[in-house]
C-alpha cells in the first residue's frame, strides 16, 4: 500500500455557489490500484468534488492533478481523453437507446469507427462494427445485465441502470473510474455484486474513488477512506482509523447526541 | 415508357420535383436534430445557396456544378460563422441565432442589388429536372444512413440524448454540435442552389420564416429518431394538397387546417413520427445482433418470470 504511486492529487480545491461554500479546500490524493471511499453528510461537497475532478464544474481555487497533469482547468471531454471516467448521482443514461446502444456510445475514445469507409461500405467497417459490439457485449456481461441487450435503458430497474451506468463508463477502458453511489437502492445482493466486480477492476490495475452512503459497503470495499464535511478534508485513513476518528463520529451522529 | 407514366408525370412532374427539393430540406435540418439542436436558419442557408448559385450562373456565366457547389459551400461557411460562437452555449440559443439569421438573410436579400431585391433574381436558366434533384436526395440519404454507426453519428446521438454524458465519457460537444449544423446547412444550401435552377426566379419571401417552420413541421410529423422520417414527412404534406384536390377539396384555409390536425394528431399520438409506426426505435443495427440481444432479452424476462 505504501508503495503505491498517487494517481490522483487533489490539493486545497474550494468552490462556492453563489454564498454556499461547496469546497473548502478540500485535499488528498489518490493511490493507483485503490478503491478510496469518499465519504460524508449530506451536503458535504463530494458530488461537487466529483464535478471538478471529471471537468463539470471549474474549482474557484486549488488543483488536482491526474498522473501529475493538472486537470481542474480542462473540459470534460479532456479529462475523460486522459483516462477518467465517471457516473452520475442522478444517472444519466441515453434512456431511448439500447443496453447495448449506451456501451458502444461510450466507447468514443477507443473506438475508431472512421466514416470513410463506412462509407465506401468496405468489409473493415464491419469487421470493426462487430468487434466492437463484441466488446461493448462483454462489458453488460460483466456488470451483469447481458440479458438486458436488447431492451432501452428507460425501462431499466433502478439497479439495472446504475449497472449499466458502470458499464457505459467501462467502455473507454479508463485508469481512473469515478463512481458517484453506484449501489444507491440495491439490494443486498446487488450490493455483493457490484462489490465483486470493483475488486476485479482493481485486480486488473483500474483505480475507483468511490462516492457511497452505505457505511458497511465502503468500509468492507475501500482500503482508504476520506471523510468530507462543510468542503473540507476530516480525515484520510484506513477504515478502522476513520471510524474511530472523534470528528467522524460527530458529523455522523451529530454533536449533541451524547445530550439526547 | 407507357402512356400512363408519361401522362402522370406531364400532370405531376413539377410536384414530384418539389417533394425531393422538400425532402432535402427536410433532411438538413434532420442533421441539426440528430445532435439534439434546433436550427430555425435552414430556410436562410438554403436562400444563400440558391442566391450564391443563381447569380453565379446568371452574372458570371459559372458552370451547373460550380455554381450549386459555391452555393453549398458558402452556406457552409455562413454556417461556421454563426454556429461557433452560439454553440458552445447550450439550450435555446441556436434557435435564437438562426431565427434572427433568417431575418438578416431575407431582409439583405431585398434590399441588395445583386439579388434584385424584393422581386427576386428573375430568369435563372432552367438545368435543374428530376434526375438530379432525386440524384440528390438518394445521395444525401445514403450519406446520412452511413454517418450512423460511425464515431460521428454516436457522438451527435449520444449528445441528443444527454450532453453532459456525453461530454464525460469523451465528446467534444462543442465540434459535434457545430459539425451537424453545419452539414445540415450544407444540405441545405445545396438544395437551394439546385432549386434555383429549377424554378428561373427566386424571391426572399420563400426563404423566410415560414419555410424555416415548415421544415419543422416535416422533420415532426415524419420523425426524426431515423434519416427517412423527415422525407416522409416532406413527402407526405407535399404532395397533401393535391391528394385533398382529388378529393374536391380546394386549396385555401382548409389546406392549413388539415395541415394542423395532422401535426397535432402526430404530436399527441405519435411523439416519434409516423417512422414509429413501422420501426422499432432503441434497438441496435445490425438484424443478426438485435435477434440475438432480442432473444437474450426474452430469455431474461422468461427466467425472472
Amino acid at each position: 500500500m505504501e508503495g503505491r504511486a498517487v494517481l490522483l492529487d487533489i490539493d486545497g480545491i474550494t468552490r462556492s455557489f453563489g454564498g454556499v461554500t461547496a469546497l473548502a479546500g478540500a485535499a488528498f490524493s489518490v493511490k493507483s490500484g485503490t478503491i478510496h471511499g469518499l465519504i460524508g453528510p449530506n451536503g458535504a461537497g463530494k458530488t461537487t468534488l466529483i464535478n471538478v475532478l471529471s471537468g463539470i464544474t471549474k474549482p474557484d481555487s486549488g488543483s488536482a492533478l491526474f498522473d501529475r497533469k493538472p486537470i481542474h482547468m480542462l473540459p470534460p471531454h479532456r479529462v475523460a481523453a486522459l483516462g477518467v471516467a465517471r457516473t452520475f448521482q442522478n444517472i444519466r443514461l441515453f434512456a431511448t437507446m439500447s443496453c447495448l446502444d449506451n456501451v458502444i456510445a461510450g466507447q468514443h475514445l477507443v473506438a475508431g469507427r472512421p466514416f470513410l469507409p463506412r462509407l465506401l461500405g468496405l468489409s473493415s467497417a464491419r469487421h470493426e462494427e462487430l468487434k466492437w459490439r463484441e466488446q461493448a457485449m462483454g462489458r453488460l456481461e460483466r456488470v451483469g445485465i447481458a440479458h438486458r441487450a436488447g431492451v432501452s435503458a428507460g425501462s431499466l430497474s433502478y439497479g439495472e441502470r446504475r449497472r449499466l451506468e458502470i458499464a457505459r463508463a467501462l467502455a473507454s477502458n479508463p485508469r481512473l473510474l469515478l463512481l458517484d453511489e453506484p449501489v444507491a437502492g440495491m439490494h443486498q445482493k446487488g450490493l455483493e455484486e457490484v462489490g465483486g466486480l470493483l475488486r476485479s477492476l482493481v485486480q486488473e490495475g483500474m483505480t475507483i474513488l468511490l462516492i457511497e452512503h452505505n457505511m458497511s459497503f465502503v468500509m468492507r470495499l475501500c482500503s482508504i477512506i476520506t471523510v468530507l464535511n462543510f468542503g473540507r478534508t476530516i480525515i484520510t485513513g484506513t477504515p478502522e482509523e476513520v471510524a474511530r476518528h472523534p470528528q467522524v463520529v460527530e458529523a455522523y451522529l451529530g454533536a449533541n447526541c451524547d445530550h439526547a | 415508357m407507357t402512356p400512363f407514366v408519361i401522362k402522370f408525370i406531364a400532370i405531376y412532374g413539377s410536384l414530384i420535383n418539389f417533394i425531393g427539393i422538400n425532402a432535402l430540406l427536410a433532411l438538413s435540418l434532420y442533421v441539426t436534430f440528430w445532435a439534439g439542436q434546433l436550427s430555425l436558419g435552414n430556410a436562410a442557408f438554403a436562400g444563400i445557396g440558391a442566391y450564391t448559385a443563381g447569380v453565379l450562373t446568371m452574372s458570371f456565366g459559372a458552370p451547373y456544378v460550380a455554381s450549386i457547389s459555391a452555393g453549398a459551400v458558402l452556406a457552409g461557411i455562413a454556417a461556421l460563422v454563426i454556429g461557433l460562437p452560439v454553440l458552445r452555449l447550450r439550450g435555446v440559443f441556436l434557435a435564437m441565432a438562426t431565427l434572427a439569421f433568417g431575418e438578416v438573410v431575407r431582409i439583405a436579400a431585398v434590399n441588395l442589388q445583386i439579388t434584385g431585391g424584393a422581386q427576386g433574381l428573375v430568369g435563372i436558366p432552367n438545368v435543374t429536372n428530376g434526375w438530379i434533384i432525386y440524384g440528390a436526395l438518394v445521395a444525401v440519404g445514403y450519406f446520412l444512413a452511413r454517418l450512423r454507426g460511425s464515431r460521428i453519428g454516436w457522438s451527435f446521438e449520444s449528445i441528443r440524448e444527454d450532453e453532459t454524458a456525453a461530454a464525460a465519457m469523451g465528446i467534444n460537444t462543442t465540434y459535434y454540435k457545430t459539425l451537424a449544423f453545419v452539414i445540415g446547412a450544407v444540405i441545405a444550401g445545396l438544395t437551394g442552389a439546385i432549386y434555383a435552377h429549377l424554378n428561373f426566379i427566386i424571391t426572399p419571401g420563400e426563404f423566410g420564416f415560414s419555410a424555416a417552420v415548415q421544415l419543422l413541421i416535416y422533420n415532426i410529423v415524419g420523425g426524426t429518431r431515423i434519416w427517412y422520417g423527415p422525407i416522409l414527412g416532406a413527402v407526405l404534406l407535399t404532395a397533401l394538397p393535391e391528394v385533398l384536390r382529388g378529393v374536391g377539396v380546394t386549396a385555401g384555409p382548409i389546406r392549413m387546417f388539415v395541415n394542423g390536425v395532422i401535426l397535432l394528431l402526430v404530436i399527441l399520438y405519435l411523439p416519434n413520427g409516423l417512422v414509429s409506426l413501422f420501426r422499432r426505435f432503441g434497438a441496435s443495427k445490425g438484424a443478426k445482433s438485435e435477434e440475438r440481444a432480442e432473444s437474450a432479452a426474452d430469455g431474461g424476462a422468461s427466467r425472472a418470470a
